[in-house]
């Protein structure tokens, strides 16, 4: 009898032992919450993935006013949040497979080719995005769409400006307001270095938002007609000597994280050691998440130009929402996101709670919404962004999405922006490295 | 009639062998099986895979990042041999010495690190060795007057960190397989050397290394497919699979980087394959050269 207790208990053991290593797995999850927002015993639970926390919040308002709207539809959304390259990858491998998808996702510009190579397996969502057309800007429903079927609705222009740190340029005795081409720049930027010792801005080299918004200004991409990569143009030739000769001069120099956009670098503005960032306009929420310390000391304006006249601005970054094939209601999860991303209120929700400038343009004329004086970026900031944004307005370029770009964005950020800002590789043999090692990837 | 079947002394010992048998195929044997037929296919996301025969291998071949990847995982692997095998043998000697001082201390401060997340230690890591002046190991440098070093963006001060972090985790582990090596060699020997009038060096590379040989070739084993395997650290370090220049780029991650990154699951099971098969020769001969597959005396 003894035996026969002792081979069960092994075999208990076992089995639990075994079930332990199967439930282990699970814990890198994310972070995970149910969003009920006065949703009724009927509601839908529809799942949504997301690598930005905000976003999240800015659904969560969405939703309130959805299920009050709404009362035979509501919905409870559980919200997950995970790391960028975490989620993007979790996605991947779930879409692809069919299993454990969520219903509706972000997911970012840079990753969305992937996404859309061969069939696509999100739905399209032309027929919600159909009313809306005319009120939001067309090419950003472009960039999220494929052969005229749009699979992402996005959430924000993303209009590149340049932040300047005023303290540290009226130290150096700077107007910004005088600074209109990249030789007025350089000067600036070499004003700077003589008088305080710190440099005027960031050689990025994890990111291309410099170079994309040079070739933006050239009326160049990164890709031609067709898609292909050209990497190696006599434009981003152009772009990153002239890059190349500010970081010779000390007006810009590489910074810890490698582009604005990182921890570490937060911590190297915060502490005042670099004067300007060109970034997207939601670098914004940035500045007043991380670098509290700048408040009142920053301000918006225009890029430079190469030469005065040239477009000023690109639309940088951006993410789609998408709802997936196996979405346990299609239907009911493609009118929550169009309602929540594309609608009037979504737009105005959208500069409230996240800073960003809404893609339904006529936002941008709302005084009462975008001069709003409890408003924590109008608080924040020198001046008010939407006056720079009214100014570029009809100036905003857009560089391409297409399914070699993601792989043009790897090759530049892990190997040649490294290879010419920290090794001082010759420009046109970096590029021409990158465009041969680009054709060789995508074969 | 269960109840005999259960009681067979034939039985038993397979009923006990099940579970691992189980896990091995199921998790092993039919992963390795599938990959080697999917490392000859075009995996796209959400389609029928499509046969495309030896296209991906030729493709790997004429790969420099993978060549890259595999000079870095190879690099790696011989540092972190040369470290983490003489390293841990000697700590462990001296942790063995009855005279030694505070041994419960050291031996529990060694294997410290072993606990903690890869994850914590590598972010940890990461900072320790950030560019800028004020991190820890810059600023110990700024004592003696070195100016910041980028150590996260130069090959060799990269790989100074990876190592330092391998050691800072591994050391303890490592020491512990040879102290229960060394508490197996009876004291005898140690006395009858003694009484011979051999020296202590005499002693440990007469008496204690040759008997350490088997717990040696064990964890020489272990090594080289962990620093073959080696992607989490490296993942951690740089904060994400993409190291400047690659210069952290090893073989897993680059699997990692065209299976799950870029979707292209085809060539990274290529990648996969042949990371088997370098780890399988280097192993086998490693063990070949050691003597394990000699019949025992």
């Amino acid at each position: 009898m003894k035996k026969k207790g002792f081979l069960a208990l092994m075999v208990v053991a076992m089995v639990v032992f075994l079930a332990g290593c199967g439930g282990s797995s699970k814990e890198e999850g994310g972070e995970s919450s149910v969003l009920n927002a006065g949703a009724g015993e009927s509601a839908t639970e529809l799942s949504y993935w997301t690598f930005v926390e905000l976003h999240g919040q800015h659904f969560e308002k969405m939703l309130e006013k959805w299920n009050a709207a709404n009362p035979d539809r509501q919905i409870k959304l559980n919200v997950t949040v995970m790391p960028y390259d975490d989620m993007h990858n979790k996605l991947s491998i779930a879409v692809q497979t069919g299993v454990g998808a969520p219903d509706i996702a972000d997911i970012e510009l840079g990753k969305f080719p992937d996404f859309l190579a061969g069939t696509p397996q999100l739905e399209p969502l032309n027929d919600v995005a159909e009313p809306f057309k005319g009120t939001v800007v067309q090419s950003q429903l472009d960039l999220y769409s494929k052969e005229g079927n749009i699979y992402g609705l996005s959430t924000h222009v993303g209009a590149t400006v340049a932040f300047y740190n005023t303290e540290i340029l009226e130290q150096a005795g700077v107007d910004y307001k005088t600074i209109v081409t990249w030789d007025d720049f350089k000067k600036a930027g070499m004003q700077v270095y003589e008088k305080t010792g710190k440099y005027m801005g960031t050689a990025d080299t994890s990111a291309i938002w410099q170079e994309s918004l040079l070739l933006a200004q050239q009326g160049a991409d990164l890709t031609d007609e067709a898609g292909n990569p050209k990497v190696n143009s006599p434009e981003l030739v152009k772009a990153l000597t002239m890059l190349k000769d500010l970081q010779d001069n000390n007006v810009i120099s590489t910074i810890a994280g490698g582009q604005p956009d990182t921890e570490e670098a937060y911590g190297e503005y915060n502490s005042g050691n670099y004067a300007a960032a060109f970034m997207p306009l939601w670098q914004m929420s940035r500045y007043t998440n991380y670098m509290a310390d700048l408040q009142g000391k920053i301000a918006i304006a225009p890029l430079p130009v190469f030469e005065k006249g040239m477009p000023r601005s690109y639309g940088g970054g951006g993410t789609g929402t998408v709802v997936t094939k196996t979405a346990k209601d299609v239907q009911l999860a493609k009118d929550f996101i169009a309602y929540a991303k594309l609608s009037l209120d979504a737009n105005i929700e959208i500069w409230n709670t996240l800073g960003f400038d809404p893609i339904n343009m006529s936002v941008w004329d709302m005084k009462d919404v975008t001069h709003n004086p409890e408003n924590q970026f109008v608080k924040y900031f020198v001046n008010n962004p939407f006056d720079v944004l009214n100014e570029i307005k009809d100036e905003i370029q857009l560089i391409k999405s297409t399914s070699a770009s993601p792989t043009i964005n790897n090759v530049l950020c892990t190997v040649t922006l490294n290879e010419i800002f920290e090794d001082g590789k010759d420009v046109q043999k970096a590029l021409d490295d990158a465009q041969a090692q680009i054709e060789q990837e995508l074969k | 009639m269960f109840k005999n079947f259960l009681y067979s002394q034939k039985v038993a010992p397979y009923v006990f062998v099940l579970p691992f048998v189980l896990v091995f195929l199921i998790f092993w044997v039919y992963p390795l099986l599938s990959s080697f037929g999917m490392s000859f296919q075009k995996v796209t996301l959400g389609q029928e895979a499509q046969w495309v025969g030896i296209d991906n291998y030729t493709k790997l071949m004429s790969d420099t990042i993978f060549f890259k990847a595999v000079r870095n995982s190879g690099v790696y692997m011989i540092l972190t041999l040369l470290i983490l095998i003489p390293f841990p043998m000697l700590f462990a000697v001296l942790i063995n010495n009855k005279f030694m001082w505070g041994r419960e201390f050291f031996k529990s401060s060694f294997f410290f690190p072993a606990l903690t997340s890869v994850v914590v230690a590598g972010t940890i890591f990461r900072l320790m060795f950030g560019e800028m002046e004020g991190s820890l190991i810059n600023s110990l440098l700024g004592v003696f007057g070195v100016e910041p070093v980028k150590f996260l963006k130069g090959q060799v001060t990269g790989f100074i960190a990876l190592v330092a972090l391998a050691s800072w985790r591994w050391m303890g582990v490592n020491m512990l397989y040879f102290l229960s090596g060394l508490k197996n060699i009876p004291d005898d020997y140690y006395e009858a050397a003694s009484i011979d009038g051999a020296s202590a060096f005499q002693k440990f590379t007469r008496i204690t290394m040759p008997l350490l040989k088997p717990t040696t070739i064990y964890v020489l084993t272990i090594s080289i497919y962990a620093g073959l395997a080696m992607f989490i650290e490296s993942m951690m370090l740089w904060n994400g699979n993409n190291s400047p220049k690659n210069i952290g780029l090893t073989i897993v991650g680059y699997l990692y980087r065209q299976g799950i990154e870029k979707n292209n699951l085809g060539y990274a099971a290529a990648v996969g394959i042949v990371l088997l098969l370098i780890t399988m020769v280097i192993n086998l001969t490693q063990l070949a050269f050691s003597g394990m597959f000699k019949k025992e005396d």
